[in-house]
């Protein structure tokens, strides 16, 4: 497998796993301020 | 006044909605449209179509539901009284659509029976069309029911209309709080599996490497956007439906964010999934990638049983979760078109919900019937490519183009989104809906016009797969208009209750 094709998959996933994470996090932070 | 039913936990709205944008498409689709348009350069325009289409769209009509409170008809016609025979468009696009993915799934069902022993044995491309019995009939005619395919489809339709027959917290929140946590881990099993073949990284680097001169193309672009509109289940009333059942207090942007990265982060996973066994073929069978990238039905089932048979170990394994990963991804998506009518026809018609199930699933499934004959595999091919193009694509087009430039909806519905979420919508959301999205989409749109009535097709007859000019006409073009024209016909119907109530549907 070629560097760049590892880069790209690696900034891929980072994006979008990495957004959906932090968007969950988000709201389950949220989430436990509110029932606070 | 009664009150509308709602989703128990924001959780169990964000799993439907991810249940609902997961589908067959992310699975068989995406590996292969980024293969063709440019590898790893692919995600370039791919991010940007979700970043100014996706998510702005998802956004739009999150709010339209949560603001309007109703079935996609009553939210357009709450929006203007003459808006809404485009919600009714959108539900007659998914109706269609309801009839023939139920029989994909109908085959995945079948398929992961006969994984368990190999059943289809080395010729995997031809035992396909054996099943279907595709070549007993001419493309156009119907023949005979395939008991194969019937017997799958009547326990689909089982499935689906007893969980929409709970109703939304019993019935849909609660079978995609079981299905989707399940199809997650099944699909990690397949791709953990899949990288560890030997092949599978050059399967890689071939979806990976990327392709730059492509991305300068507007084709790749197009697309992008084709994929992002198609596989986030926007533009034919499902997000407008679910979202209708959020409670008051609902972040609906972050909701948006997560329902649109999610879709796409499994979309990826997909890919990965695909082209590392894709890798693993191309390596057993001495041929290059290029000769064994697929898409489509093509892809799963032909092209996946011939890589299961190669497997060196735990084959029928690997073949039952992958089939039942397509089962319970379409299950999920099916589930969610299906309750787009079920909660029009309790809007419009003011009847029960069970009645509205019994009604609009039961003429759903007697309709499906017509895709589980000899000639199914044709008409489904055809319905497919017509309703979707010119069906899902024109609908959206006309959607944002409605809401934001005729109706100027855009202030009040982004001063509404703002009001319950955290996240405050800037002027991307608003450029995106208001000048990238039409521009993109009107293009998208010009382009299929061209090529279809133009029959630009690089086929015998031009017509898409080569299709006589009467079955394009009567399979797709009518079928296409015909959601158009029911849809106008049923906005000139009474309603039964009064419109500003909130329906029951618990």
């Amino acid at each position: 497998m070629s560097i760049n094709a590892i880069v790209v998959m690696i900034i891929g996933i980072t994006i979008l796993w990495g957004g959906l994470g932090a968007s969950i996090l988000h709201a389950m932070k949220k989430g436990k301020e509110r029932k606070s | 006044m009664e009150s509308r039913a709602q989703w128990g936990t924001r959780a169990g709205f964000i799993l439907a909605a991810v249940g609902s944008a997961l589908g067959l498409g992310n699975i068989w689709r995406f590996p292969a449209i980024a293969y063709e348009n440019g590898g790893g350069a692919f995600l370039i325009p791919y991010l940007f179509a979700l970043l100014t289409a996706g998510i702005p769209i998802l956004i739009m009509e999150f709010t339209m539901g949560h603001k309007y409170r109703g079935s996609s008809p009553l939210t357009f016609r709450r929006m203007h009284k003459g808006a809404e025979f485009v919600g009714w468009w959108g539900v007659l696009v998914a109706f269609v659509i309801s009839t023939y993915y139920s029989v994909i799934i109908a085959w995945a069902m079948s398929y992961m029976i006969f994984a368990v022993k190999l059943g289809w044995g080395s010729d995997t491309g031809s035992f396909f069309e054996s099943f279907l019995q595709v070549n007993e009939v001419a493309a156009g005619m119907s023949g005979s029911l395939v008991l194969g395919v019937l017997i799958p489809l009547v326990i689909v339709w089982f499935i689906v209309l007893g969980i929409l027959f709970k109703g939304i917290r019993k019935g849909i929140e609660v079978a995609n709080r079981i299905m989707i946590p399940t199809l997650i881990v099944v699909f990690l099993l397949i791709v953990i599996r899949a990288v560890t073949l030997p092949g599978a990284l050059d399967g890689l680097d071939a979806l990976f490497k990327p392709d730059f001169t492509k991305i300068l193309s507007p084709d790749v672009w197009v697309a992008a956007y084709g994929q992002i509109f198609f596989s986030l289940s926007i533009a034919f009333a499902i997000m407008i439906t679910y979202s209708s059942y959020l409670p008051k207090k609902s972040d609906i942007t972050n909701n948006a964010f997560i329902t649109g990265l999610g879709n796409s982060a499994f979309e990826l996973l997909a890919g990965i999934g695909v082209f590392a066994v894709l890798g693993f073929l191309a390596l057993e069978s001495g041929q290059n990638i290029d000769e064994v990238v697929a898409g489509g039905p093509g892809l799963a089932f032909a092209v996946f049983p011939e890589i299961i048979n190669q497997f060196p170990a735990f084959n029928a394994t690997f073949g039952f979760l992958f089939f039942i990963s397509l089962v319970l991804a379409g299950l999920t998506s099916l589930m969610s078109i299906t309750e787009t009518y079920v909660a029009a026809v309790v809007d419009k018609f003011n009847i029960s919900r069970g009645k509205a199930v019994i009604f609009g699933g039961g003429l759903a499934a007697v309709t499906s019937l017509l895709f589980a004959t000899q000639g199914g595999l044709n008409f489904l091919d055809m319905t497919d490519y017509f309703i979707n193009q010119f069906g899902v694509a024109m609908l959206g087009f006309v959607e944002v183009v409605l809401v934001i430039w005729i109706l100027r909806k855009g202030k009040e519905l982004r001063r509404h989104a703002d009001s319950v979420s955290d996240i405050k919508l800037g002027s991307w959301w608003t450029i995106s809906l208001s000048v990238i999205t039409p521009l993109m989409l009107g293009y998208m749109l010009f382009q299929l016009f061209r090529q279809n009535i133009l029959k630009k097709f690089d086929t015998d007859t031009g017509n898409y797969e080569g299709y006589a000019d009467a079955f394009i006409l009567y399979g797709g073009w009518f079928v296409a208009a015909g959601a158009l024209v029911i849809g106008i016909i049923l906005a000139t119907l009474k309603w039964k209750q009064p419109k500003d109530t909130d329906e029951r549907g618990k």
